[in-house]
This record gives C-alpha cells, sequence and structure tokens, in this order.
C-alpha cells in the first residue's frame, strides 16, 4: 500500500528506487569465541576495512581524499589497534576489545582545547564503526546498488563519499538536519535527501521515492506514483538546463519588471567557472574565514578584496564585516560559553569591541574601493549608534589613508537588516542601502532556531509577520532612494521569490549555484496580476 | 650508533593536525633510522612513523617540535624533518 511519509526536505530534486538499509552498529554484540579467534576475527575485520577505505581514497581526490587518505594512515598503523588485541588477550570479545580501544583513543582527541583536533574524533568513530560493520558482516554502502535510495538513522560523510551518485540515488535519514555536513554533500552532488522523518525509515523496504522538493518520501510506491515522480525529475532536470542555458540573460518579471540577481560568496572559488556577466554584482562577500586567518593582516585582505572587484569588472561588490559569533566562532575573539550565542555578542556587536581588529578591515575594504564600486555591508546593527560608530571608525581610517598618501576611496556604508527592532525602526538608519538578511531575520522573528530540526517548520519566510517586516524595509528604501535587497537563502528559492517581489523587493543576492534557478523563477513573475496567495 | 636531534618551530596554523601528521610520518618511514618527536627537549618522545601516535601528542601552531633520530641515515632523516616543518607541510 502506498504510504506517504513527511519530514524536511535537505537536498532538492526527485529520485526513486530501491531502498537499501545502513544500519548503524549500535548496541550488537558478538558472541565471544576462543582468544585465537577473536584476535583473527579483529585482525580480518581490520584488514579488510583498510582494503575498503584505501580502494575509497585511490577513487577521490580534494578534501574528501585527504579526509579518507587519513583514515588509511591510522587504520594502517599498529599503534590504533594494540589496546584492542592486548584486551583480546585478556579475555574480551573483538568487539567489546575494538570499542573500547576507540572509546579512549576518541577521548584524547575530544579532550584538546584545539578545535581541529576536536573535531577529527568523528574520523576515529568512523574508523571504529567501519571496523565493527565488518565483525558483524554488515554490508558497505559501497556495493549499493546505482540508483539506490540510503535509508539510515543518519549518515557519517564517509559513507556518503563512499558512493557513487553518478547514476542517481537519494537519501532519507530518520534523524539528521539540513545544515548537517552530509546534507552539504548531498546538495553539493545535486542527491536528493529527506532528513527527519524519525523511525518509520526501519520498516522501509522496496521501491523508494524521496521528494526534496516537498520533503516527502513515497514508499509501496504504486506504478502511476513511479510514472509521476519519472515525469517530475525528467521536468526538473530539463528546467534546470533551461535555467542554465540563459543564466546570462538578466531576469525581468512577466509585467517587465527588472530585477537584480547578485551572488554571494567567500572568496574567488566561490565564482570559478561562472562568468560575471551573468550576475548584477556580489550582494554579500562572507568574510568569516578570510579574516579568521588574517586578523592583523592588511595586506592578505586588501588583496582578497581587490581580486572580487576585478572579477566583477565594475559591478558593484558588497563585502560584509566581520560576522563572527552566533555558530561562526573564532578562538580568541568571540565568547566563549554564551548560553545562545545567536543573542550574544555577534557581528557588529563584537567589531566594535575589537576596534584594533575591525580597523584592519576597514583600511583594507578602503583601499579595495579605489579599485571598483566596494560597499561595506556591517552586520548584526541593532542600534543607530552601532551605525555611527562604524562610521567614525571608518571616518578615521579615511583621514589616515589620505594622510599616508595610500590610494583609497571611500566606500558607501550599509546595513544588514536581520535583527527584527532595527528592521522595524529601518527610518532611524542613515545608511547608504539595505541588505535584507532573511535567515536571521526569520529565526529572531520567528523565534525558531535556524538548525532546530523540531522548530524547523516554523521557521518561515513566507510567515506574514516576517514578510511585513520585509516589505515595510523595502517602502522605506523605495521612498528614500535607498537600495535594498535581499541575500539570505530565500532569495535563491523558487517557492519564496515571489513573495519577496510583492513585498517590494527588486534586489536579491544568491548562492552561485541557484543563479540560474532564481533567474527562472523571476520571469515566471507576474506583479500585474493580483496576487492568488492574499 | 650516532644520535642527531634538532628542532623546529611549528608555524602552520593547524599544527600537527591530521594531514601535516600523515605527511610527516610519510616521510619518518623513508628512513631506516629510529626517529621520535617530542614537543619538549626533555620528552617524552613519541615515534614519529606512527600517525596514530602523532595526533595523540596534539602539537599546536607556536609549539616547537624536537626531532631525534638513530640510525646510519639519522642525519638525512632529521634534515628532511626539519624542512618539512619549516615549509609548512607544504600547505600554505
Amino acid at each position: 500500500m502506498e504510504r506517504r511519509l513527511s519530514g524536511l526536505a535537505a537536498s532538492t530534486g526527485l529520485a526513486f528506487g530501491p531502498a537499501v538499509m545502513f544500519r548503524a552498529v549500535g548496541e550488537m554484540r558478538r558472541e565471544k569465541g576462543p582468544v585465537a579467534s577473536e584476535r583473527q576475527a579483529l585482525a580480518d575485520a581490520i584488514s579488510a576495512s583498510l582494503e575498503a577505505v584505501a580502494a575509497l581514497a585511490e577513487s577521490l581526490n580534494g578534501e574528501a581524499a585527504d579526509i579518507v587518505g587519513f583514515q588509511v594512515a591510522l587504520l594502517d598503523d599498529d599503534a590504533l589497534t594494540e589496546a584492542a588485541y592486548a584486551a583480546i588477550e585478556g579475555g574480551a570479545a573483538a568487539d567489546t576489545a575494538w570499542r573500547q580501544a576507540m572509546v579512549d583513543e576518541i577521548a584524547g582527541y575530544e579532550a584538546s582545547d584545539d578545535p581541529y583536533f576536536r573535531a577529527r574524533a568523528a574520523d576515529i568513530a568512523d574508523i571504529r564503526d567501519r571496523v565493527l560493520r565488518q565483525l558483524f558482516d554488515l554490508p558497505e554502502l559501497t556495493s549499493a546498488p546505482p540508483g539506490a535510495i540510503i535509508l539510515a538513522q543518519d549518515l557519517p560523510p564517509s559513507a556518503f563519499l563512499g558512493i557513487d551518485w553518478s547514476r542517481g540515488g537519494g537519501i532519507v535519514l530518520g534523524a539528521g538536519s539540513p545544515t548537517s555536513h552530509v546534507a552539504m554533500l548531498a546538495r553539493g552532488r545535486s542527491v536528493p535527501m529527506v532528513v527527519g522523518i524519525g523511525s518509520e525509515w526501519e520498516a522501509i523496504s522496496g521501491t523508494v521515492v524521496v521528494d526534496g522538493v516537498a520533503g516527502l518520501v513515497l514508499t509501496g510506491a504504486s506504478h502511476e506514483s513511479i510514472e509521476r515522480a519519472r515525469r517530475q525529475a525528467n521536468d526538473l532536470g530539463r528546467l534546470r538546463e533551461q535555467a542554465e542555458a540563459r543564466k546570462s540573460q538578466p531576469a525581468v518579471t512577466r509585467d517587465g519588471t527588472p530585477i537584480a540577481v547578485m551572488i554571494n560568496v567567500a572568496d574567488l572559488d566561490d565564482v570559478a567557472g561562472l562568468p560575471p556577466e551573468a550576475c548584477d554584482g556580489i550582494g554579500l562577500t562572507r568574510t568569516e574565514f578570510l579574516v579568521e586567518q588574517t586578523l592583523r593582516d592588511e595586506m592578505a585582505q586588501f588583496e582578497a578584496y581587490a581580486g572580487l572587484l576585478r572579477w566583477a569588472a565594475g559591478r558593484p561588490v558588497t563585502i560584509r564585516t566581520l560576522d563572527a559569533g552566533g555558530d561562526k566562532p573564532i578562538a580568541g575573539y568571540t565568547l566563549d560559553g554564551e548560553t545562545n550565542p545567536f543573542l550574544g555578542l555577534r557581528g557588529i556587536r563584537l567589531s566594535l569591541r575589537h576596534p584594533d581588529i575591525f580597523r584592519v578591515q576597514l583600511r583594507a575594504l578602503a583601499r579595495a574601493a579605489a579599485i571598483g564600486p566596494l560597499k561595506i555591508m556591517l552586520p548584526m546593527v541593532t542600534t543607530a549608534q552601532e551605525l555611527e560608530q562604524a562610521r567614525a571608525l571608518l571616518d578615521a581610517v579615511l583621514v589616515d589613508l589620505a594622510a599616508e598618501d595610500m590610494p583609497h576611496a571611500v566606500p558607501a556604508l550599509g546595513i544588514m537588516v536581520e535583527v527584527p527592532a532595527a528592521a522595524m525602526a529601518i527610518a532611524s538608519f542613515d545608511a547608504a542601502f539595505f541588505s535584507i538578511g532573511s535567515n536571521d531575520l526569520t529565526q529572531y522573528a520567528t523565534a525558531a532556531a535556524r538548525d532546530g530540526l523540531a522548530v524547523a517548520a516554523y521557521s518561515d519566510v513566507l510567515h506574514p509577520g516576517v514578510l511585513a517586516m520585509i516589505s515595510h524595509v523595502a517602502r522605506h528604501g523605495a521612498e528614500t532612494g535607498r537600495e535594498v535587497s535581499l541575500c539570505g537563502d530565500a532569495g535563491g528559492d523558487p517557492h519564496a521569490i515571489e513573495a519577496l517581489l510583492r513585498a517590494g523587493i527588486r534586489v536579491v543576492s544568491v548562492s552561485p549555484g541557484l543563479l540560474a534557478i532564481a533567474k527562472d523563477a523571476i520571469r515566471d513573475v507576474d506583479l500585474s496580476v493580483p496576487d492568488e496567495a492574499a | 650508533m650516532q644520535e642527531v636531534t634538532a628542532s623546529a618551530l611549528l608555524t602552520n596554523k593547524v599544527g600537527l593536525h591530521a594531514r601535516p601528521s600523515v605527511k610527516l610520518t610519510q616521510l619518518a618511514k623513508r628512513f631506516v633510522s629510529r626517529v621520535e618527536v617530542a614537543t619538549s627537549a626533555a620528552g617524552p618522545w613519541t615515534d614519529a612513523k606512527s600517525p596514530v601516535k602523532i595526533m595523540r601528542v596534539k602539537a599546536s601552531q607556536g609549539e616547537v617540535l624536537h626531532f631525534k633520530a638513530c640510525g646510519e641515515d639519522a642525519s638525512a632523516a632529521i634534515t628532511a624533518l626539519v624542512d618539512i616543518v619549516a615549509r609548512k607541510f607544504d600547505e600554505e
């Protein structure tokens, strides 16, 4: 019988195929044999795991190859296994001995102050589970048939990387979150994925349809449903191709309203292969990663901004000053131990408390402004006073640069609108432009955390209250001649675009991968007909 | 058998993290000498050919790595190891 299970869409697209279960080794236990056989069982499991990981490393490149290469090096090292073998000699079963040895190894990593080392605990857990799967004779996902739908409670990134996605397939998770590492990998490879369907995944078998657009999973699907899914998948693929083909053409609604579509980037790697004429400039440059590495290195920051301006070839480049804090901690800069970092010291709040570091970024920005139309955007602004304090710092930097005879120009100074109080009091900000950060504005306005699975449905940009704030800001911008753009995920979401345009948004900034789709969704909107949803 | 020692400042950003550890041990394994590493001249010393043991050391940026080699190619091993640390493991 056909059943529909609803979850959260984590990666868009449609897929259907045979269900393949990926069971966690969890609480499974092995029947203990004599010492010699336990020793042999562990040795066999480790050598089989090593062989599998080495083969996987061969097939990958870049960062994925490094992650797996590290696991190869560890599995190939007797130091990893000696404690487990010692426990087996002492009478433990192979699985118990191995688990305990890995618990100790993981504890060592987790005890580190250094986030780089702590993060590697995930690799040890991955190795642990891989060896346990061998011990329990559980199948590896690498043997899943092409186009399979992988069902699991959660999926480690290495399992994702070990699957051949070139011939389709999809993912359904009982737990998981759209912001998880594996969800990002799935979006990067265009693998449809639905998460958070609960324990129901364990009962699924046969052919499964994964609807990563609506966040639905269809089991026991009828012939008609599968045919429909096949047609939808084909249609989606064709739409994507069509959109790509006219990516470089301007986005104009059916009634002739031109909409500027800009892109969100962090560095030049993000625009690799993208012709600058395909977009109307850069609407958001995230500088967290850059500044974390170059806190006081003005030259390195200048070079990075200059590179983007040269790429944009005369189009505007908006650069957001350091937006650390929230889910983006920087050791020694952000505050440790905040109970709710999203409501804590982040963005401009932190920058104004670290004027020495803020000054370096402002100098680099003012210098880069000599190369092209650079705009500075301040994140998390709550009060007009913060904007004026930042302006005073920028003015001081401009005076210094002039005194040094250093080439520079005066950049436009605008703010990001993501705090609801700032959105409602928008007229109190004397900013050159406003950019609505819809992700944070939505989570703050709906009191629903962005990464909270249980409350994800509340965090909806289409909530009338959120749209009212957006429209309030847009109206103020139109009345005072200040540009208002929107640079959150919603700007690239075909389901949200019409509502945003109706709210008065005429400039969106989206991730480069969504540029083509966003432009096509805009071309479908007709603002001259009344809103059906209203 | 002659023992050779040297030290080098760990300047790469992530310290003796996953990739640098793998590179260091792969290099150390090219030599027949016993090669050890420590974050203090007084030890404790760790087998520089074991990525698992090196990761347990958790050496971070700004720490000094001390190397000790014993064997027929000890000098060559020490020169190569100090060099790869100075080159930031060819990562930056």
